[in-house]
């Protein structure tokens, strides 16, 4: 097949593991792979990513693609469209991949389609997995014959590995950057706090935490356990906690390993924000709640004396 | 300030899905259709606008005859006019298409923002009002949580992972609107009552120039439920909470594999 571009996405110069993740799988598909990158500062990010496979980079280092904007990283990833060729370009599904993948699709008058989970490749043609009514229902669909393929990979579903590629950077110039939406401030949060979208393991609390200083508690097994920070619907509404941290129909999607709901009762909004987590485990004085129907583990309990004992367990590992 | 908002009708999210006899859709039946949530965001975010500055709001939908109610629904919250622009069964989850009739339906108006959901409940594809902003060449902010219009340009707040930002716009510009953005209202009944004398704009989609026939952008293979779930080991941990917590790690070390 003709190649895979991938867009790969950095912060600091760092890469991103997400895109990482969908470099990985463009090169397990079989053709080219080559990457796109925007940033400023970033020739080393850039050289590093023969090691994930491609087997050229396009780079675009430019003091105004520091921080991120539609307008001119969309510009970016056209332009190495154009020099590639490519039949597919994947996104990470990150908030930037999710905003960028459409941005770039319109300018190409082409469709996209988000949040693969699988993918099957039949000669030229994408055939995409991914789940829609939040979780309730999963589609296979493809992009109707019209190319490039544009496709946005879910983080932590496809592994990242490394494999050799040929490394060439390839500089790209004669962008003429017109921003109009601009990024005036990026404020990072205290701590570098993980975020549920992109946390391996996520330990959650509902309204059975019963209070906002509760949230050590779950905390303290996240910790542990050296995962995010989740909540219901109840208790983002409560007040208790940042709606960034919500799951569910409203909130974020998620698919990590390990999903840990303490005092959550399982409604059917929740459900479809983490129903495809590798592992559930509920903690919940309820017997009957609808959370054990879909846990693959679970305690009948009160989670606060449940959580202490299992904080100790997990360190005494 | 003038505002168009772009509706989009979902089945309400407490509906259980089952698949459609065609394998590639769901069953209609016994759905009630409302107005996605996300959607709801951008509506109060466009009533809130006019309210202070004056303008009207009109929310555009395309969708079969059955979202009608749901841009009733926005009308009685205080939506001064609605274009409803037949057709759309087809083209669920097809993005692209769906931009393209949008902006064909838009582009001649007059407005200076435009506002979409961050994405539709149940599309779950996040993509509409990118793609709509490119067809109608302007700039865009998604995923919104704070707003201020001022003259000639707007500022939006949003949550990106690990961090804040803050952003600038010129008008007229295109946002999408996360949770946490506003409250929306509900509709009063007097608002409900005055919904039924407004009248509703309607357009067949083939007279905007889009073929609905013509295969689109996204063809759907088959909609599946996910497999049901094996039943999972539950402990019992009222009387020693701490045993139970003991052999759930060991649980989760051993046989899942999971830390
Ligand atoms: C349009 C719409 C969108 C929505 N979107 C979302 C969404 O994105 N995410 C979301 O989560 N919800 C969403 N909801 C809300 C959803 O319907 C539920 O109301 C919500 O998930 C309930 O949160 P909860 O489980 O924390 O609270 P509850 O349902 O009140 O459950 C609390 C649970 O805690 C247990 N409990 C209490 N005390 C203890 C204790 N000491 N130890 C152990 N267990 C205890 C109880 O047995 C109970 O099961 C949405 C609803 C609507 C209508
Ligand atoms: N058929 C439609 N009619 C009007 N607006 C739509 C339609 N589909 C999507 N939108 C708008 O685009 C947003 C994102 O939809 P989606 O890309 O499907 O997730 C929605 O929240 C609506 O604001």
């Amino acid at each position: 097949m003709a190649g895979i571009l991938v867009f790969v996405e950095q912060r600091k110069s760092e890469i991103r593991n997400a895109s990482l993740q969908a470099l990985s799988e463009a090169k397990r598909q079989g053709g080219a792979v080559s990457a796109v990158l925007p940033g400023s500062g970033i020739g080393e990010a850039a050289a590093g990513l023969g090691a994930w496979g491609a087997d050229k980079i396009y780079v675009a280092d430019d003091p105004n693609l520091d921080l991120y904007s539609s307008d001119g990283y969309a510009e970016v990833v056209v332009k190495a469209v154009e020099q590639a060729q490519p039949s597919a370009i994947f996104f990470a599904g990150t908030a930037m991949g999710r905003d960028l993948a459409p941005t770039v699709a319109a300018r190409l008058g082409v469709g996209a389609i988000p949040d693969a989970v699988g993918l099957e490749l039949d000669g030229e043609t994408f055939s995409v997995r991914r789940p829609v009514y939040s979780g309730k229902a999963t589609t296979t669909a493809d992009t109707a014959g019209n190319t490039p393929q544009i496709i946005s990979l879910r983080p932590n579903v496809f592994a990242a590995e490394e494999s050799a590629g040929a490394g060439e950077v390839v500089a790209l110039d004669g962008l003429s950057l017109s921003i109009r939406a601009v990024v005036k401030e990026l404020l990072e949060a205290e701590g570098g706090e993980l975020d549920v979208a992109e946390a391996d393991v996520i330990v959650a609390g509902g309204r059975g935490i019963k209070g906002p200083e509760n949230f050590a508690l779950i905390k303290s097994l996240a910790d542990a356990l050296g995962g995010a920070v989740g909540a219901s619907r109840a208790a983002v509404d409560a007040g208790w906690i940042e709606h960034s941290h919500q799951v569910g129909q409203t909130g974020k999607v998620v698919s990590p390993s390990l999903y840990v709901a303490a005092g959550i009762s399982g409604a059917i909004q929740h459900l479809a924000g983490m129903s495809s987590s590798k592992v559930i485990v509920a903690i919940n004085k309820d017997p009957d709640a609808p959370i054990f129907k879909i846990a693959d583990y679970g305690i009948v309990g009160d989670l606060f004396d449940v959580i202490p004992p299992m904080v100790d367990a997990i360190k005494a590992l | 300030m003038n505002c168009i908002v772009c509706m989009t009708s979902v089945p309400d999210t407490a509906s259980v899905i089952k698949v459609g006899g065609d394998g590639k859709g769901i069953d209609g039946s016994g759905i009630k259709w409302i107005v996605s949530p996300y959607d709801e965001y951008a509506l109060e975010e466009a009533l809130q606008i006019t309210e202070a500055k004056g303008g009207e709001v009109t929310v555009v939908t395309y969708g079969p005859d059955r979202a009608e109610a749901a841009l009733r629904d926005c009308l009685a919250r205080g939506a001064h006019q609605a274009v409803h622009i037949l057709g759309g069964e087809a083209t669920l989850g097809d993005s692209f298409t769906i931009a393209k009739v949008l902006a064909a339906a838009i582009k001649d108006r007059e407005y200076d923002i435009v506002l979409c959901g961050f994405k539709g409940v149940g599309t779950d594809c996040g993509q509409v009002g990118q793609m709509l902003a490119g067809l109608l060449d302007l700039p865009h902010v998604v995923n919104v949580l704070e707003l201020e219009v001022g003259d000639g340009s707007l500022t939006a707040g949003r949550d990106v992972e690990g961090g804040k930002e803050k952003l600038e716009s010129p008008l007229p510009s295109l946002v999408t609107c996360q949770k946490g953005l506003n409250e929306p209202r509900y509709a009063a009944l007097k608002g409900i009552m005055a919904a039924k004398k407004k009248p509703v704009e309607k357009i067949e989609v083939a007279s905007l120039g889009v073929d609905e026939g013509a295969g689109g952008f996204y063809k759907v293979e088959k909609l599946e439920l996910p497999p049901a779930k094996a039943a999972g080991t539950i402990i019992q941990g009222e009387d020693d909470a701490a045993a139970a917590a003991a052999e759930l790690v060991k649980l989760l070390r051993e046989e899942a594999k999971a830390i």
